[in-house]
């Protein structure tokens, strides 16, 4: 049962929103106590799908959640876009693989750097994903 | 404080009899204060929190000064004996109300005892969490036993948590030694797992990224046969059989040579 | 507009990378760099990143198009400063910065590019040039 301690949406609509974005799951983060590494590990996701979403869907919105699991306390993003969607979501989370420019890490590397990851897609209707990163995660 | 006086609880070496009729003297006027007939048989009452931190104190005071759980519970108990005798003497005319009021005061100082024990357990849980990190901390020293060189020998079992801890101290005392080189002892590690395995070569990787180079040491023959059923692939990852023979590396790396003084009168 | 000035020193240039990069700023001081390589016919690039808290995959593909490019124009890219935290995530991401070397610092990137590309020129000179 996750509860819900404090929450936040941001909305991302162009490339210097994600600076912002970045400094308020920050301090989330630091709020929960979470210490360097595991900080970097999450903003670093969060960067890679944020950049993603303004990439392949032109924005959306991110919404930002400290929660309580049990004794355990971690930050929650949702990462919510109208995008085209993506047709083969286990393609898309195979390492290597890219349809952009980028490096091809997106998907399976912000994976690796949180503790839960779940990702919904409906072609043409769009993308949600929720990454959860717990304090010591 | 006649009855405690000959209590065997009594000990004159731990502390003196002016601050045992001084404890005592203001557990009882609290107790005496938060005492009601309500609460008697209530002592999870809150009207008795005060007397329990008082307790509490009184317990752990108790303790680092010497005396035995058994010895602070002799204690409170002694308060039991003063009481019944104080209530035998004021109701002898009337046994059934002194037969109620001894059962409650006794369940009532029961309790209060238990505190008294559940305090000091609790003070050595506190203890054994402090030595716990105490312990991991001086487990994995980071030594710098040359210019651009770190030597970490690590002792103990390697769990994933540890590891990671490990990895994290490495990079920052590269960072803040300016090092270039380190060496990863592991002679004193009985065992490895699978995923030991990958944060140790995270970490060297790590530290290829950040510019310097890792070196790993005295890893077991046990550990190697390990490594290989688990088919973990340490062919990018220098491993030297001793810390000796890594730092002998290391110096080669940097260029350094290590020669016998030929002239031994200028020593 | 804002551009990260690059320093120069001697036959290196040296960029320190202090705020968030986004994607014109990024392409700006590639192609500023590129044109710095050959104007001034430097055959070393440092990148101080030491200030930065995060690398992301965008972060770390624009530090190997550096590297590249610098590469094509006979100049090798060294990237100094990486924070251990940085180090540790980008492993975990499973980024590779391919095209460059990295060191600890400026000093050590130095001696590094030195290494690599020999210095034929004894006399480095520490000339401070700036392009607006």
């Amino acid at each position: 049962m996750k509860i819900v301690l404090n929450k936040d949406t941001m909305r991302i609509e162009k490339e210097q929103d994600v600076v912002p974005f970045r400094s308020r799951v920050k301090e989330y983060a630091v709020k929960i106590g979470m210490g360097l590494v595991n900080q970097t590990k999450l903003i670093t996701a969060a960067s890679e799908l944020v950049r993603n979403m303004l990439k392949y869907a032109g924005g959306g919105q991110v919404l930002i959640e400290a929660i309580n699991q049990g004794r355990e306390n971690g930050i929650r993003l949702t990462f919510r876009d109208k995008g085209p969607g993506i047709p083969n979501i286990a393609l898309a989370m195979k390492d290597g693989f890219s349809t952009g420019k980028s490096l091809g890490v997106g998907l399976p590397g912000a994976k690796r750097l949180v503790n839960e990851f779940d990702i919904k897609s409906i072609v043409g209707e769009g993308t949600t994903v929720t990454i959860i990163k717990w304090k010591n995660g | 404080m006649t009855q405690q006086l000959g209590n065997a609880g009594l000990r004159e070496d731990l502390m003196s009899n002016d601050e045992l009729r001084e404890q005592s003297n203001e557990l009882l006027d609290v107790l005496l204060r938060s005492m009601t007939d309500k609460n008697l048989t209530d002592v999870d009452s809150p009207d008795f929190e005060q007397a329990h931190e008082i307790l509490s104190g009184i317990s752990i005071s108790r303790a680092r000064l010497g005396f035995s759980p058994r010895e602070t519970g002799a204690y409170v108990f002694s308060l039991k004996d003063a009481l019944f005798k104080s209530l035998q003497e004021e109701l002898v005319d009337d046994p059934k109300a002194m037969a109620d009021a001894l059962v409650r005061v006794n369940k009532l100082m029961d309790s209060l005892g238990i505190v008294t024990f559940e305090t000091f357990i609790k003070g050595r849980e506190e203890v054994i969490l402090r030595q716990t990190d105490e312990i991991t901390e001086i487990s994995t020293p980071v030594i710098r036993v040359w210019d651009g060189i770190l030597a970490l020998p690590i002792i103990g079992t390697l769990d994933s948590a540890r590891t990671q801890t490990v990895m994290e101290n490495l990079l920052q005392e590269i960072v803040d030694s300016s090092s270039t080189i380190a060496i990863l002892d592991i002679s004193g590690v009985p065992a490895v797992d699978s995923l030991v395995a990958q944060h140790l070569i995270k970490t060297v990787a790590a530290t290829r990224l950040m510019g310097a180079e890792c070196i790993i040491s005295g890893i077991r023959p046990e550990i190697a046969q390990t490594i290989v059923h688990l088919g973990i692939d340490l062919s990018n990852i220098v491993t030297k059989a001793s810390l000796a023979s890594a730092l002998q590396f290391s110096f080669h790396l940097l260029t350094l040579e290590v020669k016998k003084i030929q002239n031994k009168a200028s020593l | 507009m804002d551009r990260i000035p690059i320093l120069r020193m001697g036959h290196f240039l040296l960029v320190t990378i202090q705020i968030d990069l986004y994607d014109r700023l990024a392409t700006n001081l590639e192609s500023d760099l590129v044109q710095m390589v050959n104007k001034t016919g430097a055959r070393g690039v440092l990148i101080d990143i030491s200030a930065l808290s995060i690398v992301d995959s965008f972060m770390g593909r624009i530090l190997g198009n550096i590297g590249n490019m610098s590469k094509i124009m006979d100049a090798e890219t060294v990237v100094v400063g990486m924070q251990p935290a940085v180090a540790i995530t980008l492993i975990e991401l499973g980024l590779e910065l391919k095209g460059v070397h990295t060191a600890l610092n400026v000093e050590k990137g130095m001696e590094l590019l030195k290494d690599k590309i020999g210095s034929y020129d004894e006399e480095l000179t520490e000339d401070e040039d700036r392009i607006e």
